[in-house]
């Protein structure tokens, strides 16, 4: 001990680099806290590559400040890498943060919004300090930052908090390393900040009983314990709440917001509520009550009931915490959840224009808790749902977006690329420095303001990241509208284009955030999604592919079965029922053995004829092997959705729920519906079979099984084929090769189905898979731009060797 | 009909149809070249429209036409919408060997009854019968000449913002029937073509509204791909109004049951319009006051959006954006 200490003892100087999502986090005063109780002399400054600490002192205590930065850096900090180097200035004594010499420092990354934390929690609600009941309360540590960004560098003059210069006590605040509000961008207080108020649309004036009412945040309450529906300025757009135990309120929300049978958000002021109409396990609890607060999708099996409009048909309650102070404060004598829906009509995006939500949202509700900060990005609330023992997201944005993800080995040397995504729940995806940054969910780009904002978003984010793309990549779909764009920007901006197959990019999207290495054996993927353009021009949506990062063999998928109306079919899943009928057992023997069902009854009320002409004429009845689909048909099957789903993915959400989990968990695999795996004819492609399945679903509904068995068996005969497909196609059993892969990884939209997600994990493990799943990025197309992005680094990596090579 | 092997005698007997089919409309058919008096020709304008067109078609009749009808409109629709009088048309056909004589006999006579009616004369034209399988059936390709009215200048560049956009009459008859036809699609609906000569129409509107920036036939593609030409050409954004656009109730039936958007099906009698906003008015009028009018709408407008953007304001409030198709109508939901 002595030596070395003694060597440690000599004083010395050292430069350390910290790179990371370390800027407007309250890194600079984090360091200067602990230099200075550690007596080190130095300086901190942010640069172009994150922040510069530059000491003098004792190495030993040189190395605690390192060693207490990487051990609790500031909460919505993320440090990628700390390096130190011998520094050659001379350093005055003392520690002093360094002022930012504008346009010299380009942030590194710009955080999500993140919810209030505890001390500006306590804060709002303490009556003895300045902030009580203060709605836009926030610090260095918690609170707005991609919602209120307009540019770089992260400064309240970049933000939508620029008109409101701060007061004397916030300016003391800001300019002090030791607060926590130092450099706090959208720090504000009822003196100088933007400020709530409860206003009617259509501009009348009106009055509350001031003397029964804390403030205009509190009478908006009131008012929505009365049965009101009262639009709500949130953080990233709109809202629209009422008391959700009050059925009438919630049907008339539903009717006037023109939603048909999606479900709503809710709202609840604390733990205690949720707990009483949902099941919340710990990790749940903790998902609710993280910095991100995203919608967290709860079991419906709490001792009380909410009204069926809140969820129809499915049960599970999307439940989230208040996570700005304007929500702490408005529902804090709320004993009750509230329904907090996105405000915009259906289908549209979440406005946040107070003149346009003045216009579209006054017929919907009277009444909007608003107020005058702007906001200058558009962010959903993020869901997520506890499937196979982790929370998985399943719509990223508010809390997730722009935080980066960082790249497997293998990728650093990737150039920066931009990835165009998919078109619906659309993304973009921006690789830069070995890490990606995944833009927040925007939805059907097919809506035109959607599409407006995406765009915008594209604009932000290169500018945010100082983004320069060497290529850039996109869908093979020729008419996604993302694809197109892409085209276009390559064409104008004359970069190359890496057209990325979709399944393809699922995969990779699930490899990639599962760390698998660029040069990493190909394993099989196993992507079930609705539908994605093949490479073969059809369609593909249940695929069975061999991959990695570059390239992609496909092994094996679902039976190819006629879309009779294209996209009229996944609106009307009877089209599938119909098309999987005739394909399968034929009309003729259907109407023999099953004429007796009601659903044969139904079909028949259908214009069956014109449906077979189309087919057979291939009018816009386009072939799909898709597992969403096989769904849809199922859900038909058992009356689920049969002549109309009112949102993408509700049959499958219904039959998901309508699951006996009773049979699930104690009925044998015996009777789990058969789907075989024959070859196709012509490519000799392995495929799931459903035949077999189809006779014996009907064969139950003759027998009058109930639909909560037969949605089991279904479920349960799917996962134990696709668990068969993969040992098949493993070919561990051949002698002189070793098997063909043995990870396996699970993409694409359908396995944000629980049952169907979980089963197959667990059989897929029995049979000592090693299986790769997602959590961070969704599964479905909101993780595709992800996939792109890491497939074209991949090209663009080979490319850049090759022409190293022959230089 | 066999190929090669006729000779003369098959010859003849192709001219002889189709000859005796234009009898008395076509003064030079004896020569090898149509020619034509240019002082004649100048006394209707002071420039020439000359334009081409090919047509193949399946089934060769349908409700409400046949190829020849199609052949005969489609080219004197290409020169009235650019504000051309149509005069001369020539015709060339492709037959492939064992057409009926008696088929082809029906056709030419329906191209002659269309020459008629729009006011043209067929003044040139060959046939040649190719080997089975070279050819499907028939094609035909028409040629036509006109002459522009002077003073006027319509473009697909010249449409600007604020300006309203018009269609004559309600769309997609034409794909529809020729879907209804090919695939048997056993409906009930009994839909026609739209199939017509626009030259008339297109002179009423002219008169009426002199500031017209262009006219545009929504063959191929539907309106949708006219609407696309015209933003992109003219760098507006368009907006249209789905409550607005003339749909008739057995179309939109079949394009419910198809699962295809009215707005990309083909239409052979129906023209996109765009005028001044102060010209609309009387454009309106004056195609309503037509036969190939009826049902004419103003359906939406050019604005300041996104250059090349059209987009349609949904019956549910939304808005849609209407792009340009690559390929066919392929389904985009994941
Ligand atoms: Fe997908
Ligand atoms: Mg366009
Ligand atoms: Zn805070
Ligand atoms: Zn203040």
């Amino acid at each position: 001990m002595n030596t070395p200490l003694r060597m440690a003892d000599a004083t010395s100087s050292v430069e350390i680099r910290v790179r990371g999502r370390v800027q407007g986090v309250g890194f600079r005063p984090t360091v200067w806290r602990i230099a200075s109780r550690l007596s080190l002399d130095g300086d901190v400054l942010n640069d172009s590559q994150g922040v510069l600490i530059r000491v003098r002192g004792v190495a030993s205590t040189i190395a605690a400040l390192v060693e207490e930065l990487r051990a609790s850096p500031p909460p919505l900090a993320e440090i990628t890498a700390i390096e130190t180097r011998p520094c050659e200035g001379e350093l005055e004594s003392g520690f002093v943060i360094v002022d930012s010499e504008t346009g010299a420092h380009a942030r590194t990354e710009i955080s999500p919004d993140a919810a209030m934390c505890s001390v500006c929690a306590t804060e709002t609600l303490d009556p003895f300090v300045r902030r009580f009941r203060y709605p836009f309360t926030n610090c260095t540590h918690c609170g707005p930052r991609l919602s209120i960004v307009g540019g770089v560098p992260y400064d309240r003059a970049t933000t939508t908090m620029a008109p409101f210069p701060l007061c004397q006590a916030c300016g003391a605040e800001y300019r002090d390393p030791a607060d926590r509000r130092f450099h706090a961008e959208a720090t504000a207080c009822h003196v100088c900040g933007p400020a709530a108020r409860l206003i009617r649309f259509d501009g009348r004036a009106f009055s509350f009983e001031q003397h029964s009412m804390l403030d205009d945040v509190d009478a908006a309450l009131s008012l929505i314990q009365k049965g009101e529906i009262v639009a709500i300025k949130a953080l990233g757009g709109y809202q629209l709440a009422c008391d959700a135990t009050r059925p009438e309120a919630v049907a008339l929300l539903r009717q006037r917001k023109r939603r048909d049978a999606k479900p709503f958000a809710l709202m609840a002021r604390d733990l205690d509520v949720v707990r009483r109409y949902a099941m919340v396990s710990e990790a749940e609890a903790m998902a609710l009550e993280s910095r991100e607060a995203p919608i967290v999708l709860l079991a419906a099996t709490g001792p009380e009931d909410l009204p069926d409009e809140i969820a129809p048909g499915v049960k599970t309650l999307g439940f989230m915490l208040p996570s700005t102070p304007l929500h702490l404060l408005l529902l804090r004598r709320m004993g009750r959840p509230v329904v907090m829906t996105s405000g915009n009509l259906s289908d549209e995006p979440q406005l946040i224009d107070d003149v346009e939500a003045a216009a579209k949202l006054s017929a919907i509700a009277p009444f909007a808790l608003t107020h005058n900060r702007d906001i200058a990005n558009r962010i959903d609330d993020s869901l997520v749902r506890h499937m196979g023992g982790r929370l998985r997201v399943l719509r990223r944005a508010r809390g997730y977006a722009p935080a980066s993800i960082q790249l497997p080995p293998g990728f650093e040397p990737a150039p920066e690329i931009l990835a165009y995504g998919a078109e619906l729940k659309a993304t973009f995806c921006l690789i830069k420095d070995g890490r990606a940054v995944l833009s927040q969910h925007q939805g059907d780009l097919e809506d035109a303001l959607t599409y407006d904002d995406y765009r915008k978003n594209l604009v932000l984010y290169r500018g945010l990241f100082d983004h320069r793309p060497a290529a850039l990549a996109a869908d093979l779909h020729p008419e996604y509208l993302s694809a197109k764009l892409a085209r276009a920007t390559a064409r104008s901006e004359n970069l190359p284009l890496v057209e990325v197959q979709h399944h393809h990019a699922h995969a990779a999207a699930c490899l990639a955030e599962n760390g698998r290495p660029l040069n990493a054996d190909p394993a099989l993927a196993i992507v079930l999604d609705g539908l994605g353009y093949g490479s073969d021009g059809a369609i593909w949506g249940g695929e069975f592919l061999l991959a990695d990062y570059r390239r992609f063999e496909r092994l094996g998928t679902f039976k190819p079965v006629a879309m009779p109306g294209g996209a009229q079919a996944i609106r009307e899943p009877w089209r599938n029922l119909h098309a999987h009928v005739t394909a399968e057992m034929g009309w003729p023997a259907f109407a023999m053995n099953f004429g007796e069902l009601d659903l044969f009854a139904a079909l028949t009320a259908k214009p069956l004829a014109s449906v077979d002409a189309m087919i057979k004429a291939s009018v816009n009845s386009p072939s799909a092997s898709s597992c969403g689909r096989l769904f849809d048909a199922v859900a038909a099957a058992l009356g689920i959705c049969f002549d109309r789903q009112a949102y993408e993915g509700e049959a499958a959400a219904r039959l998901e729920a309508m699951v006996s989990a009773g049979t699930l968990e104690e009925e044998g695999d015996a009777l789990a519906y058969p789907l075989p795996i024959p070859n196709l004819q012509g490519s000799g492609l392995p495929y799931i079979e459903p035949l077999g399945m189809w006779n014996a679903v009907f064969g139950d509904l003759i027998l009058k099984t109930p639909a909560s068995v037969i949605a089991a068996r279904f479920h349960k005969g799917l996962a134990k084929s696709i668990a068969a497909m993969a040992l098949k196609l493993a070919r561990r059993d051949e002698e002189d090769a070793p098997a063909r892969f043995d990870t396996v990884a699970l993409s694409g939209g359908c396995f944000h189905n629980k049952v169907l997600f979980e089963q197959v994990v667990s059989r897929l493990e029995k049979l000592d898979f090693v299986v790769l799943t997602h959590s961070r990025v969704p599964a479905n197309d909101g993780g595709v731009a992800f996939g792109q992005a890491a497939i074209a680094a991949a090209h663009l990596i080979d490319a850049g060797r090759v022409r190293q090579k022959a230089s | 009909l066999a190929h090669g092997g006729g000779g003369k005698a098959m010859k003849d007997l192709i001219d002889d149809v189709f000859i005796s089919a234009f009898a008395g409309a076509a003064p030079e058919v004896l020569e090898d070249q149509a020619r034509f008096n240019l002082a004649m020709l100048a006394t209707h304008g002071d420039r020439l429209a000359f334009t081409t067109d090919s047509f193949v078609v399946d089934p060769l009749f349908f409700p409400g036409g046949d190829i020849g009808k199609l052949a005969v409109y489609g080219t004197v629709n290409d020169l009235a919408v650019g504000g051309a009088k149509p005069l001369y048309l020539s015709c060339a056909v492709v037959i492939e060997e064992g057409m009926q004589v008696e088929v082809l006999r029906r056709i030419a006579l329906s191209m002659a009854q269309a020459a008629r009616e729009a006011g043209v004369t067929i003044v040139t034209g060959d046939t040649k019968v190719v080997q089975r399988g070279a050819c499907d059936k028939i094609f035909i390709t028409t040629t036509g000449i006109g002459v522009i009215r002077p003073g006027l200048e319509l473009g697909i560049d010249h449409v600007k913002p604020g300006d309203a956009i018009l269609v004559n009459g309600l769309l997609g008859d034409h794909g529809a029937a020729i879907l209804c036809a090919r695939g048997d699609m056993a409906l009930e609906a009994s839909i026609e073509s739209d199939c017509a000569p626009l030259h008339e129409l297109i002179e009423l509107l002219l008169d009426a509204a002199p500031g017209t920036r262009c006219i545009r036939d929504a063959t191929r593609g539907g309106i949708a791909t006219v609407l696309n030409e015209i933003a992109d050409a003219s760098a507006v954004s368009i907006e249209i109004n789905e409550a607005a656009t003339p749909l008739r109730d057995e179309v939109r039936g079949f394009c419910e049951i198809l699962g295809l958007d009215p707005l990309y099906l083909a239409n052979e009698g129906k023209i996109v319009i765009a005028v001044p906003a102060q010209e609309s008015e009387a454009a309106l009028a004056a195609l309503l006051a037509h036969p190939h009018g009826q049902g004419s709408a103003v359906i939406g407008h050019a604005g300041l959006g996104e250059p090349g953007r059209v987009t349609m304001q949904t019956l549910f409030g939304g808005r849609r954006i209407v792009d340009m198709l690559v390929g066919e109508q392929l389904p985009r939901i994941c």
